[in-house]
């Protein structure tokens, strides 16, 4: 078979490796959501849907969620733009399954069996990080469209409160990944990563989180109004406008948007994982240990991307999803913290105070690097 | 340069080719929804397309670094601000109110200057000599890392433009500040709360 072949083989075992994974964990995480809301509320939370007498402490709920969902009816408003309804939950999903494409999941490691090292990524992108920022863009589109396809008009003040929270807050994530990229001096993400191993004082590795603490913070704050989960939920505003862009949604439509909302958390789980909190790397393990002493070289720049053994770039990549599903708890546990922002109060806390400390902290990071 | 003349021209063709053809028809299928929606909406759902297509082409010349920043400030600035004005204005989606065009004589006069620049550009561009300048062609452009190169050259060699462009983007800022404000001051003299700045 001719090398592009081979190319496109390991391209595809790649997606699925992310993919399965991805959605397998979006659906355990509605389960999660449900015992966890449960658990802050006092109450037992889902617990019967079962097979025979086995209920699985309400595993199976997500299961019989999908069924239900694909056989319910969908409703499709009678002045609704019909094209532009189905179309935008297509593009509120497919933006958050792309996003992994570029975030590593290990590192570059060795099979034994096939000759030429293989990046635990899918696409190692020069420019990485702004192409994440370029997609997720995109997911304003799914959200708007379906806020103005539904001819409602609460859909339409969802979609407004949507697109305006999710732009505000563009601008803070991308300041506040800027320190990160000034610190460890690339925008592709397999370095970024590579260079969180360095050793920081105390044996401490360099992660994102110790180098840019006032980063992280913005980064967290930012991504989670990027979710428009509570609390910064006002485009779904049950209490206020039915539920915002959703209201004319139904059938699997719905799903697509609920899928969407929970890959969401795991994407941008993955990229607090990667950007602040070492990727694939193991705490209190040395990095060199799983190196097999060869390297990639990376075009352009001076140094390579180490390559590691492949019982390590298992491991790494266990420790990658551990890291990830534990963000994505504490990502879905904020939900159940803390209250609603009002409309104006997201406003004001994006542009008065996220932004001006975005700026900042750009500017302190750039000092102290330049220094 | 092998062109049509040549017979085998169809066994030529690589899978890179049917993607750029591919990308081709995406970018010039957005570009006639824009020009030929009636609906302003779809109107920039076709922009997002030309430009998506567009974005992609940047790719198969070796500028991967342009692309994503295309996707980044058109598509996620630009286009996203045009929604937010078209979901603003109401009733925006009736046919008459939205692609009112220019007159018949003064359209086609300016689409003979662009056919007949673009024919006269496309004609005198010595298309098999631009990979002699060490340009990449479309066929064959590796795709190298460009952001490194063009961050440093953004910063030493073209640093006055880039800074002018930022002085720009301010007196835009600033200007736009000033028109809100005095809409605003409009609006609370009109006979609204008084207390608002």
């Amino acid at each position: 078979m001719p090398s592009w072949w081979w190319l496109l083989i390991e391209v595809l075992v790649k997606v699925v490796l992310v993919l399965v994974p991805l959605l397998t964990v979006a659906a355990l995480l509605t389960w999660d959501e449900r015992k966890q809301s449960a658990l802050m509320q006092d109450r037992l939370g889902p617990n019967r849907a079962n097979i025979g007498p086995f209920t699985l402490w309400g595993l199976i709920h997500p299961i019989a969620d999908t069924l239900k969902l694909f056989f319910k009816e969908d409703i499709v408003p009678d002045r609704a733009d019909k094209l532009l309804h189905a179309l935008a939950p297509i593009l509120a999903l497919a933006p958050s399954l792309i996003v992994y494409c570029v975030i590593p999941f290990g590192p570059a490691v060795q099979i034994p069996g096939i000759g030429r090292p293989i990046a635990l990524q899918v696409a190692d992108l020069d420019a990485g990080l702004l192409f994440i920022f370029a997609i997720s863009s995109l997911a304003v589109f799914g959200v708007a469209l379906a806020g103005w396809a539904s001819n409602n008009k609460f859909s339409l003040l969802g979609a407004l409160r949507a697109s305006a929270q999710m732009f505000s807050y563009e601008i803070v994530l991308g300041l506040a990944a800027v320190g990160v990229i000034v610190v460890f001096g690339s925008v592709r993400m397999s370095e970024l990563v590579a260079r969180q191993a360095t050793p920081l004082w105390g044996g401490l590795p360099s992660w994102g989180i110790l180098v840019q603490p006032l980063g992280f913070v913005l980064f967290m704050v930012a991504a989670l109004a990027e979710l428009k989960r509570s609390p910064f939920d006002v485009p779904e505003g049950e209490s206020e406008i039915v539920a915002g862009f959703w209201t004319e949604y139904s059938g699997m439509r719905w799903g697509m948007f609920y899928v969407a909302e929970f890959v969401e958390v795991s994407v941008l789980s993955g990229l607090l994982v990667a950007l602040f909190f070492g990727g694939y790397h193991i705490p209190g393990v040395d990095p060199g240990w799983a190196l097999t002493g060869h390297t990639v070289a990376i075009p352009f720049t001076s140094h390579g991307l180490a390559i590691a053994g492949w019982g390590w770039g298992l491991l790494m990549m266990l420790a990658f999803g551990l890291k990830v599903i534990v963000g994505d708890v504490v990502l879905q546990q904020i939900r159940w913290t803390f209250p609603r922002f009002r409309y104006d109060q997201v406003m004001s806390l994006g542009w008065k105070m996220l932004l001006p400390l975005a700026l900042l902290n750009v500017l302190v990071t750039g000092a102290i690097v330049i220094r | 340069m092998q062109g049509l003349a040549d017979a085998g021209w169809l066994a030529g063709l690589r899978l890179s080719d049917l993607l750029f053809y591919a990308v081709a028809l995406v970018a010039v299928t957005g570009a006639l929804a824009v020009a030929f929606g009636r609906n302003i909406v779809y109107s920039a759902f076709g922009l997002l397309l030309a430009l998506f297509g567009v974005a992609a082409i940047y790719v198969f010349i070796s500028a991967d670094l342009v692309a994503v920043v295309q996707l980044l400030v058109y598509i996620g600035g630009v286009l996203v601000l045009i929604l937010f004005a078209i979901m603003l204005t109401s009733k925006i989606g009736d046919a008459r109110r939205s692609n009112l065009t220019l007159a018949l004589v003064p359209g086609g006069v300016i689409f003979l200057l662009l056919l007949g620049l673009t024919v006269f550009l496309s004609l005198t561009t010595p298309w098999g000599t631009v990979a002699g300048r060490g340009l990449p062609t479309l066929r064959d452009a590796a795709l190298e890392p460009t952001s490194e190169r063009i961050g440093d050259a953004l910063l030493t060699d073209f640093l006055l433009p880039f800074e002018i462009a930022s002085v720009v983007l301010l007196a835009a800022l600033i200007g736009a500040v000033i028109i809100a404000r005095k809409e605003m001051r409009l609006l609370t003299t009109g006979g609204g709360q008084g207390n608002r700045p």
